[in-house]
């Protein structure tokens, strides 16, 4: 764990509510060390949009997207999700705020002790309110949603392919239908074939549901086709946070190689780049 | 490779000698013993020539390549005729070759700084065990007060698995040590003409030092390391970060289960180890000294008094409590690689008997101190 005290903030842990900003991350600072990780980072993120973190190797992706969850503190700085401070407040309002996010881990992070029904079962069963024919029907609706069969939803973590994984974890992010939606890198280790549907399914659903997702992503092709924001991460904080079009045009040597190297040109080839959002053409 | 082709051949004399190079210069040709050292003294015996044929060169990789590159002190001699194979793979060695490892920091004082890092080390340990041990008394306590919320089924889980499933081994344990102990017991007690007293000193031995004791030593390798392994292989693919996130408490839902579990189960482990132990006792007591087995046990309810029971099981509480600690804590430290994991479950091990020796000596000094 990090250990670092964030100083004296004003005693408030809620924030009076602008509904716009789902995410505020302000002035943000890490350190592990003497290593510097984060300065003077700043990051918002709208409601009901889809914003892309990129940023190279070791420029603090995954630390960013754990202090925003919670599970690490930072050195300076505040992080406010639904207004309120992840860090701070009564369990309640935390548990409160736990259950208004889902979270999709690089590596599906299944419960190995657990089927595949109960893994996405227990953020029902955790309510203690509902009854268990309820849960059942709803757990089956989940899975069908992301493709999977009641088959599927016997067996154990460990028989499923990487794709199934994948998919059976998004079912349980997606469990208590969450307002924001956590992905990291979500399309990582899948094949093309699966890498596709997995973007066609996070479109489709965040075109019923309309919630809010945070994606840290390496892949271009996921990142055109959904995103409709990127916050590109440099030099310990965010140089830039817009829809893609204005991103490729800052001047930047990070986006050169990254968005304008070889891999980047090829595919960004048929995007089609409007003003706010971008498809594939 | 066939022996008789000379892989280095100098020809002419002088500042006409040529030096062609024969046959394969990869890595198969170069295993062979001694090969390396052979070229090497022939090319270096060739070195101040300034004409090189590489045409007969039929195979040539890197390796090869960095073995010529080294004898030719890094740079093409004046003339060499080559293939454009083999010139491209030069080419790679040239523009590549010349890397130096960094020398290996001197540290000044680096015993002293051993003696310092450790004492740090342990310093920041036993910060995250007070942090984990006051986790664990606020969940205790939030269980106390609301029990009908409480990780019941973990608990009875872990019930099964740390005490049922251990009886087999300490009963087994057990036994061998009642039997050897009564061997030895009894060879001296009858030097002395005191062979009745075997029953006092196994029954006091075994219930209030040796029973505990062992079960804990047993228990703290089977389920100490049992716990530790699960919790490091869980911290490390992320489902304890999964819980977190979903608003479940892994010290409540992981750590306090086994806690509570082992700190039941291990004082009924302590019960059944010091019972098979007396039985062990009993029947080498029997076939040795012939002091029969009704009057043993009998003489038992004599000897071992209450008070002696009640520390019993009192050790097993304490020593259920730290082993259980002492794994969550190891095993939430574990890092993503197999060594961490193999040094964590080693360590969590070796420091819960650790632990429980000393509990074990503390709880001797003391009760000695009080009288019992």
């Amino acid at each position: 764990m990090v250990a670092a005290a964030s100083p004296a903030e004003p005693a408030q842990a809620v924030q009076p509510q602008n509904d716009d900003i789902v995410i505020d991350v302000r002035d943000l600072r890490t350190a592990f060390g003497r290593h510097v990780v984060h300065d003077g980072l700043n990051l918002q993120v709208r409601r009901g949009e889809i914003l892309t973190v990129v940023g190279g190797s070791g420029t603090g992706k995954s630390v960013l997207f754990r202090q925003i969850l919670g599970l690490e503190r930072p050195a300076r700085g505040t992080i406010h999700v639904f207004g309120q401070q992840v860090n701070q407040g009564n369990v309640r309002q935390l548990r409160e705020l736990r259950q208004r996010w889902g979270v999709l881990f690089q590596g599906g992070a299944l419960f190995s002790a657990l089927s595949v029904f109960d893994n996405v079962a227990l953020p029902l069963r955790e309510l203690r309110a509902l009854p268990e024919d309820l849960i059942t029907e709803i757990v089956l609706t989940r899975l069908s949603l992301v493709g999977l069969t009641p088959e599927d939803a016997v067996k154990a973590p460990s028989d499923l392919s990487g794709g199934m994984v994948k998919r059976v974890a998004l079912a349980r992010a997606l469990a208590l239908d969450p307002e924001l939606v956590f992905l990291d890198e979500p399309t990582a280790g899948l094949d093309p074939t699966r890498s596709d549907e997995f973007v066609e399914l996070i479109k489709r659903i965040h075109g019923q549901i309309g919630f809010t997702v945070v994606m840290i992503t390496h892949d271009l092709d996921s990142l055109y086709a959904l995103s409709d924001r990127v916050a590109v991460l440099a030099e310990k904080r965010v140089i830039i946070c817009a829809p893609v079009a204005e991103v490729l045009a800052f001047k930047h040597p990070f986006i050169e190689t990254f968005f304008l190297g070889e891999r980047g040109l090829r595919a960004l080839e048929g995007v089609e780049l409007d003003k706010g959002k971008n498809k594939k053409g | 490779m066939p022996k008789d082709i000379d892989p280095v051949i100098v020809e002419g004399s002088g500042a006409e000698t040529v030096v062609r190079l024969c046959g394969a210069w990869n890595v198969q040709a170069l295993r062979s013993r001694r090969e390396v050292k052979r070229r090497n003294r022939a090319l270096a015996a060739a070195r101040s020539a300034t004409r090189w044929d590489l045409t007969q060169v039929s195979r040539l990789d890197a390796v090869g390549a960095v073995l010529l590159w080294r004898a030719w002190g890094g740079a093409l001699p004046a003339q060499v005729d080559m293939s454009p194979a083999v010139r491209d793979t030069l080419q790679m060695v040239a523009e590549h070759s010349g890397g130096k490892l960094p020398a290996a920091p001197r540290e000044s004082f680096a015993a002293l700084r051993a003696v310092g890092d450790g004492v740090y080390n342990l310093a920041t340990q036993g910060v995250d065990f007070l942090r984990l041990l006051g986790m664990f008394t606020l969940h205790l306590l939030g269980f106390i007060g609301r029990p009908l919320r409480g990780p019941w089924k973990e608990i009875s889980a872990q019930l099964y698995y740390t005490g049922a499933q251990a009886m087999g081994i300490t009963a087994l344990v057990g036994f061998l040590i009642g039997v050897v102990l009564s061997y030895l017991s009894a060879e001296q007690l009858a030097l002395f003409g005191a062979s009745v007293y075997i029953v006092d000193l196994l029954g006091v031995s075994i219930v209030r030092e040796l029973g505990p004791v062992l079960a804990a030593i047993l228990v703290a390798g089977r389920s100490g390391s049992a716990i530790t392994a699960q919790l490091g292989v869980m911290s490390v693919t992320q489902e304890l970060d999964a819980m977190s996130v979903m608003g479940i408490s892994p010290a409540q839902r992981l750590v306090m289960p086994r806690v509570v579990a082992l700190a039941i189960s291990l004082p009924l482990v302590v019960i059944w180890t010091d019972f098979a132990a007396l039985l062990g006792g009993a029947l080498v007591a029997a076939f040795t000294l012939d002091l029969s087995l009704t009057w043993f046990v009998l003489s038992l309810r004599e000897v071992i008094s209450i008070t002696n029971f009640w520390i019993g099981i009192g050790k097993g509480i304490i020593f259920g409590v730290l082993i259980a600690l002492i794994a969550c804590h190891y095993g939430l430290r574990i890092e993503p690689n197999t060594e961490s994991l193999g040094r964590g479950t080693t360590a969590s091990v070796v420091s819960a008997i650790t632990a429980v020796i000393l509990a074990d000596a503390i709880c001797a000094i003391l009760l000695n101190e009080l009288g019992w």
